[in-house]
């Protein structure tokens, strides 16, 4: 897709003006985070499995070539076969590829954030391939012609109303009088639509959740059961991975998907798991007669050792979208890509580049919740930080911004010119404004006052008027001098 | 955060009582003296001998948050050289004490002679409310005052420093004063330094959730350890035109109450008002 983080300012400004949107940012606001503590309150090692989860992705991230190379041999053992891509455009060519050695008109997929960054969907479409997303959420905004606004709940920004009139517009045998109020019979007119496509697909397309070395195996989540349709219905299963999703055995999966489903939506477990080891096998009842493993790196092994490595760790849970204050002001669409909240504005960057996306990494207050609450402790407020050191070493040192900044940097310096100075401007600055208490508007600082009032300084600096006090005794003067 | 007690030298000075170096913080400084002094107040009724070294400026955090390292790295120099020699170091701002705790020895990671001077120096720092409970068990009884308060948690101070029964502790004793807890006390009120001027409308969305939540407890009044937030918090409720108020803990701890609250004019003039 394209990307519009560029506007993320006007995209932002827009989205805090949508009434829909503004609702469903409340409810998932209050639902998520609520829902997670009461998940981390049912399982006191959850702490203890975080500080786990973080060391099996550190341990991956230092031996990642040996891991993806045994991956890549049990695959292989196991009858399926592993393509490595170095970028979108390979992986993309790749999935055309296979899907044309079988002659493929139409492909069911599960969810992929990964097929999202690479934009498959309209690949395929453009060489006569016909994608159905299956996950609900995704098969309304690939209706909609939309991309997803949240990792895990791509159609939150919609209320039941859109979706209703989204199926009215796209399903054309759907009776008018057909009552489509409810999210029940939403679901169903979906599945009616979705049942057909599952058992007329040629290739199941998924994602991965992780990827066990130990076993050859992708894993798949879901609370829809869709994946499993997706990839056990038709001949060819084609997984599509990022290659950080790799862990070493399956006792190592297990410990990351104990965390995973609390972080993400406060389940204890998502209502499907599911392990797929290579094609069907003799003695296998149903499973597909070829099994693909697209591994994508697009960027990440760049990260490698870079300031941004940990965001490796990334399990795509959602946690830090669901905390974060801004993802909630103004959702996921203001981001202007596939990825969003506080986890897509250290990723972003990272991989469409910093000119594209530099607004991201400074649209945040580094509050902190995001890092509190990755259940693999990612420091995201650093990794955020870090992203501004390079620009700032990058852009030239003009603008009205990075002068002020220079200018305040360069007086804090030089103590005795910068008491001198603040003394002075803080006295006049006080004197014009204290009778009243604060200003209305300020030259210069529209930013704060075309919102917020400006509380006036009550006079002379701390500084000033400790100096004047008798040593030592100095708040007891002022305290006199208040009170006479 | 709990700390050691024994920790630091409270023989300095001839009556044994510690010696604090005071960070005042820029924005206390040029904005509220009122906190400087109940800072003052509170840290001598503890029993501490206070210092304000004059050499201290800001601590450097806003040319960090932009990425601005040799600025941040020279500023940080200054604030150690001002105050290294006390005992304790201690600022009325868990954002700031966080920077000097947190980020100055992340600041000179590769630097072998500032690194351990900015990690002992570290050791040294403490936000005003956790020095007084936790390390200097304050035992007194401040001064009575009838209000319902609410409390916001400022981001640095709880996640940096994990700041968060010791301000509530220390208000639990003032007599007349119920305390009314935010469901999003701990949630982000929109300051962020820079941010709520460069991200002005989206801040401004962040500070309006924030004022409703506040404004849900039914609180008068609310308090916070951080002069940042509390100034954006307060700007907006005038501009709202709420009749909530905000200040510092540290003014109610000292019985600084009839010090204007933040935004307000002196003696409760006509709120909102135009003043520009």
């Amino acid at each position: 897709m394209d990307a519009t983080s560029r506007d993320f300012k006007s995209n932002a400004f827009d989205a805090r003006r949508d009434p829909h949107l503004q609702d469903a940012l409340a409810r998932l606001g209050h639902g998520f985070p609520l829902k997670r503590l009461e998940a981390a309150a049912r399982l006191p090692e959850f702490e203890a499995l975080r500080d786990r989860a973080r060391e099996i992705k550190n341990h991956v991230l230092d031996n990642l070539d040996f891991y993806l190379e045994r991956f890549e041999e049990r695959v292989t053992e196991q009858g399926g076969k592993v393509h490595w891509c170095t970028d979108a455009q390979a992986a993309r060519e790749k999935i055309l590829e296979i899907c044309r050695s079988v002659d493929a008109k139409t492909i069911t997929k599960s969810k992929s954030m990964i097929g999202e960054e690479i934009a498959i969907n309209d690949f395929l479409e453009e060489h006569g391939v016909d994608p159905i997303e299956t996950d609900l959420g995704e098969y309304i905004i690939q209706l909609r012609r939309e991309p997803p606004s949240h990792i895990i709940a791509p159609a939150i920004h919609l209320t039941m109303g859109q979706v209703e009139e989204t199926f009215r517009k796209s399903h054309d045998d759907l009776p008018a009088e057909r009552p489509l109020d409810e999210p029940r019979k939403l679901l169903e007119e979906a599945r009616d639509k979705l049942r057909d496509k599952f058992l007329g697909a040629d290739v199941g397309l998924t994602g991965a959740n992780m990827l066990i070395a130990e076993t050859g195996s992708n894993v798949l989540v879901t609370n829809e059961g869709n994946a499993d349709l997706t990839y056990s219905l038709p001949k060819v299963h084609i997984v599509i991975a990022s290659l950080e999703k790799i862990v070493p055995t399956l006792e190592d999966a297990t410990s990351i998907l104990r965390v995973l489903a609390r972080s993400a939506t406060g389940q204890d477990m998502s209502v499907y798991t599911t392990f797929c080891s290579g094609p069907r096998r003799a003695e296998d009842l149903d499973g597909p007669d070829e099994y693909h493993v697209v591994l994508l790196d697009n960027g990440r092994s760049e990260l490698i050792g870079s300031e941004f490595h940990e965001m490796l760790r990334c399990i795509r849970c959602g946690a830090c979208l669901n905390h974060c204050p801004v993802y909630r002001t103004v959702g996921g669409h203001a981001y202007g890509w596939v990825y969003s909240g506080p986890m897509g504005a250290v990723l972003i960057p990272g991989l469409i580049g910093i000119d594209e996306a530099g607004h991201l990494p400074n649209a945040s207050t580094l509050c902190g919740r995001c890092e509190s609450v990755c259940p693999m402790r990612i420091p995201l407020p650093r990794m955020l930080r870090a992203w501004r050191r390079r620009q700032y070493r990058r852009e030239s040192s003009s603008g009205p911004g990075r002068l002020a900044l220079r200018a305040w940097a360069w007086l804090a310096q030089r103590p005795a010119l910068y008491h001198l100075f603040t003394n002075l401007s803080i006295a006049a600055l006080g004197a014009w404004g204290r009778r009243r208490g604060a200003f209305r508007r300020l030259p210069f600082a529209q930013g704060w006052t075309g919102s917020r009032d400006f509380a006036a300084p009550a006079g002379d600096t701390f500084m000033a008027q400790w100096k004047k006090g008798p040593r030592g005794d100095a708040s007891g003067e002022w305290l006199r001098k208040r009170r006479s | 955060m709990q700390e050691d007690i024994s920790q630091g030298d409270h023989g300095g000075d001839a009556g044994g009582r510690p010696r604090v170096g005071l960070f005042v913080t820029c924005l206390v400084d040029l904005m509220r003296p009122s906190v400087g002094f109940a800072t003052v107040e509170l840290l001598e009724r503890a029993g501490c001998r206070v210092e304000v070294p004059e050499a201290q400026t800001c601590c450097g955090q806003p040319a960090f948050n932009s990425g601005d390292d040799a600025d941040t790295a020279a500023i940080a120099k200054n604030t150690i050289a001002a105050l290294e020699g006390f005992d304790y170091v201690v600022a009325p701002s868990g954002s700031c004490a966080g920077m000097l705790k947190m980020h100055y020895p992340e600041v000179f990671a590769d630097d072998p002679d500032w690194h351990p001077r900015a990690t002992a120096f570290a050791a040294k720092v403490h936000e005003l409310t956790a020095f007084l409970a936790d390390v200097m068990s304050l035992q007194d009884t401040p001064p009575a005052f009838e209000t319902t308060a609410t409390y916001h948690d400022s981001c640095s101070g709880l996640r940096e420093l994990g700041i968060k029964a010791a301000p509530r502790r220390l208000l639990g004793r003032v007599a007349g004063l119920t305390l009314n807890e935010g469901e999003e006390a701990e949630t982000c009120c929109g300051f962020g330094g820079l941010f709520c001027v460069k991200y002005s409308d989206i801040s401004t969305g962040m500070v309006d959730a924030k004022l409703d939540d506040l404004e849900k407890t039914g609180a008068d009044m609310v308090l916070g350890g951080d002069l940042g937030c509390l100034m954006n918090i307060a700007g907006r409720l005038r501009r709202r035109g709420s009749a909530m108020e905000a200040r510092h803990v540290a003014e109610v701890l000292a019985g600084y109450t009839d010090v204007p609250a933040i935004a307000q004019p002196p003696g409760g003039g006509p709120a909102n008002e135009d003043a520009s």
